[in-house]
């Protein structure tokens, strides 16, 4: 006979069975008897956080880190609706959260109770599915049933509405925690369709100038090194958009860096000059493609994805193939094997020659140093900043980000060796993301190094978990390009209106950083001279400071740019590249 | 611009059917006519959608609706010989001579008059929509009341079955 347990035991229960090591949440009225609940278990190691949209960002951080669920516990209402910008968040970046919120009792539902908000309707637009639990029997399945749709296919948030009278510990219900789940409506494709890969493997081996455009789906199926055994195999160049980074190995030489808006001369022109794209786990977003009807005007395309909805949604792929990344890696691998032993003359050594030549003339004009002007005024460059954490982290810490000058600085700059240890937020672009996603990447991975890139202005939309750090005295390291303003707004200001600087400064209103950081009881340090950004790094990073929070504010260039950047409406080719030269002025080779 | 019409099985469950509405809304498409009710099974409902848009439009609706976790299959009838009819009610102001030319417009379109006053007759009327069009162009607009259109419903012909 099955064990009889209340509501709120058996979504303790199924977590538990879901083998969830932590339940990310912040407690209230609706939510209470689950809170019961789980005070008399240890299994579930409940985080309580400082504000819900940190408890999201932070069971993000962790999926992200992990390929694992990551799920947050909120109460109704403002618990709700201040959930609802990190499961926006997950969901433009498909990472697998799974976001339980109490509801007002049934029978109030409907009645404008207090703390009662739609929370199906109001997150039905970002997230993957969601549920409102009717009876408590239902949980077991329903709990099931949400994973199995957040981790498969293409991952996504589920949101699981718990209203307070299904959680009622006077009310019991047999539990039973089904095996496996098979929903007639939800089959999501995990291997490509035979006779694609071969047509796919026919152009790759066809084409003279391939570039591999590689996003996020190759880091969430875990598809790194299918992808640079098919790369070697090829020769081919390597790009990675802003969710894909860490793909492919950063420092490879076949990698040329990332593309799109704030993408590498190199990898943008190797974009528009190539005859065939193949796209892979990456989705054709605006802030690569630039305008699509000018889009890379040569290339045939192949595009891989597991989404069908994601492939000729921007732009027409010549060769679709709906499938698992890792999955059609591997199998595309075994395909050209076979091919390139039946026919040694493919690919074309001489082409793959000229066409890396035509490359590498593009590094040498404009690559990644040419956007980065000595520094000689004794002001540090936020580009430095990035490369002393390279350094002093020896390439080998998860870096999260916040959103703007420093995200793009620290993309560009930081070569991330393997997936899953760039986590920011592409899709939606969530400032305040990058300290509550470090803090769920230091509860995944304790011993791993953790740093948050940010600046001044996103990191104060969530400082407030500064205070959960201390309490569950988690290590991050938190390096903050402190220019005194918005950035990137200010970048676009200064290049598209003028220079008018309309509501993105408050030098006068920053408070000591330093001083914040020491007040919840962490290290803080303020950098201004550059003669002291090697030594700083490599305090913070030392073994002194191993088992400390440590902010470090660094006062970085507040006029610096970030280049190169596309040229609104244009192809892929044009791009200014610092702050008097685009690509239009020059030959484009 | 080609005007289709969707058919979709979903799942009979509360709050589907908002799902396949808020798509369309947040994706930026146009619901022209809506109709659902339950299937022969009655843990399915079928909703037919008509809507305009060019071929990469309806393919796109077609993938994100395929995409809902509640939607079972999705069947756009304009890939094959198909059937459409649309239910109409007009209430038509039908006094003095008028009275006699509304009821033989009605008789022309074999439409049937299901309720009747001293001032006015209540039309029903079924067909394909451009039929139903048709017929309230052939009526006096000013003489037109009220008009209530169920929208389309679709199957398609011969042996071609859309089921879970």
């Amino acid at each position: 006979m099955s064990e009889m347990l209340s509501g709120a035991e058996m979504l303790v229960r199924a977590l538990q069975d879901e083998g969830a090591e932590y339940l990310f949440g912040y407690p209230g009225g609706a939510a209470l008897h689950i809170y019961d609940a789980i005070f008399k278990q240890q299994k579930v190691e409940h985080i309580l956080v400082r504000h819900e949209q940190a408890a999201t960002h932070m069971a993000d951080g962790y999926a992200r880190a992990t390929g694992k669920p990551g799920v947050v516990l909120v109460t109704s209402g403002p618990g709700a609706t201040n959930a609802i910008t990190g499961i926006a968040t997950a969901y433009m970046d498909s990472t697998p959260i799974i976001v339980i919120s109490g509801q007002v009792p049934k029978a109030q539902i409907g009645t404008d109770a207090f703390q009662e908000t739609d929370m199906v309707g109001v997150s039905r637009p970002v997230v993957k599915h969601s549920f409102l639990i009717k009876d408590c029997a239902e949980i077991p399945r329903t709990v099931k049933t949400a994973f199995h749709i957040a981790t498969t296919g293409r991952p996504g948030p589920v949101v699981i509405d718990v209203p307070k009278d299904t959680t009622d510990p006077a009310v019991a219900a047999p539990y039973e925690y089904p095996r496996s789940i098979s929903l007639r409506s939800y089959k999501p494709a995990t291997r490509g369709n035979g006779r694609q890969i071969r047509k796919a493997a026919q152009a790759l081996l066809e084409a003279k100038r391939p570039v591999i455009y590689s996003g996020g789906g190759v880091v969430q199926s875990d598809g790194g090194p299918a992808l640079k055994a098919l790369a070697q195999r090829l020769g081919a160049p390597v790009t990675n958009t802003l969710m894909g980074l860490g793909g492919f190995p950063g420092d490879d030489p076949q990698f040329v860096g990332m593309l799109g808006m704030h993408g590498t001369y190199e990898a943008n022109m190797a974009m528009h000059h190539a005859d065939l794209i193949f796209a892979v786990g990456a989705r054709f977003d605006d802030r690569v493609t630039n305008h699509p009807a000018k889009f890379c005007p040569d290339a045939r395309i192949v595009h891989v994805d597991v989404d069908p909805a994601s492939i000729s949604k921007i732009i027409p792929a010549h060769i679709p193939i709906v499938g698992d990344a890792a999955n059609v890696l591997q199998e595309l691998n075994a395909v050209l094997e076979a091919e390139m032993a039946k026919n040694p003359a493919l690919p074309d050594a001489e082409a793959c020659k000229a066409w890396w030549g035509r490359i590498d003339e593009w590094r040498a004009a404009h690559g990644l140093h040419h956007a980065m002007p000595p520094s000689t005024n004794g002001v540090i460059l936020p580009q430095q900043v990035i490369q002393s954490l390279y350094r002093a982290t020896d390439g080998d810490a998860y870096v999260t980000s916040d959103v703007g000058q420093h995200q793009m600085f620290a993309a560009q700059y930081y070569k991330f060796p393997v997936g899953r240890r760039w986590i920011n937020s592409g899709g939606l672009g969530t400032m305040g993301f990058g300290l509550p996603a470090a803090m769920g990447v230091q509860f995944a991975c304790p011993k791993a190094t953790v740093a948050c890139v940010t600046g001044e202005g996103s990191f104060m939309m969530n400082m407030q978990e500064l205070s959960t750090c201390l309490q569950y005295g988690l290590p991050i390291k938190v390096v903050c390009l402190n220019n005194q303003a918005l950035g990137m707004v200010k970048q676009w200001q200064d290049m598209q209106y003028g220079g008018r600087l309309s509501h993105s400064t408050y030098s006068d209103s920053l408070p000591d950083f330093k001083t914040v950081a020491e007040a919840f009881g962490h290290v803080g340090f303020r950098i201004d001279n550059p003669a002291d950004l090697d030594a700083a790094m490599d305090e913070s990073f030392g073994p002194r400071l191993k088992n400390r929070l440590v902010f470090v504010d660094v006062w970085v260039d507040p006029d610096e740019h970030v280049y190169p950047m596309a040229i609104k409406g244009g192809s892929m080719r044009d791009m200014y590249l610092n702050k008097i030269t685009n690509s239009q002025q020059g030959d484009y080779m | 611009m080609k005007r289709r019409t969707l058919a979709v099985l979903l799942e009979n469950e509360a709050g589907a059917l908002s799902r396949v509405i808020g798509l369309f809304a947040q994706r930026n498409y146009n619901i022209e006519t809506l109709t659902v009710a339950p299937t022969e099974d009655a843990t399915l409902s079928r909703v037919t959608i008509t809507t305009e848009g060019s071929d990469k439009k309806i393919e796109q609706i077609t993938k994100h609706l395929n995409r809902l976790i509640e939607v079972v299959r999705v069947l756009d009838l304009h890939e094959s010989a198909h059937i459409e009819r649309e239910m109409m009610f007009v209430k038509i102001r039908a006094e003095g001579p008028a009275r006699a030319e509304v009821k033989r417009t009605c008789d022309i379109f074999r439409g049937q008059i299901v309720d009747v006053t001293a001032s006015a007759y209540t039309v029903q009327l079924t067909g394909a929509s451009d039929k139903l069009d048709a017929f309230l162009r052939a009526i006096d607009q000013a003489a037109v009341v009220e008009v209530v259109r169920s929208g389309v419903s679709g199957i398609s012909r011969g042996e071609k079955v859309l089921s879970a």
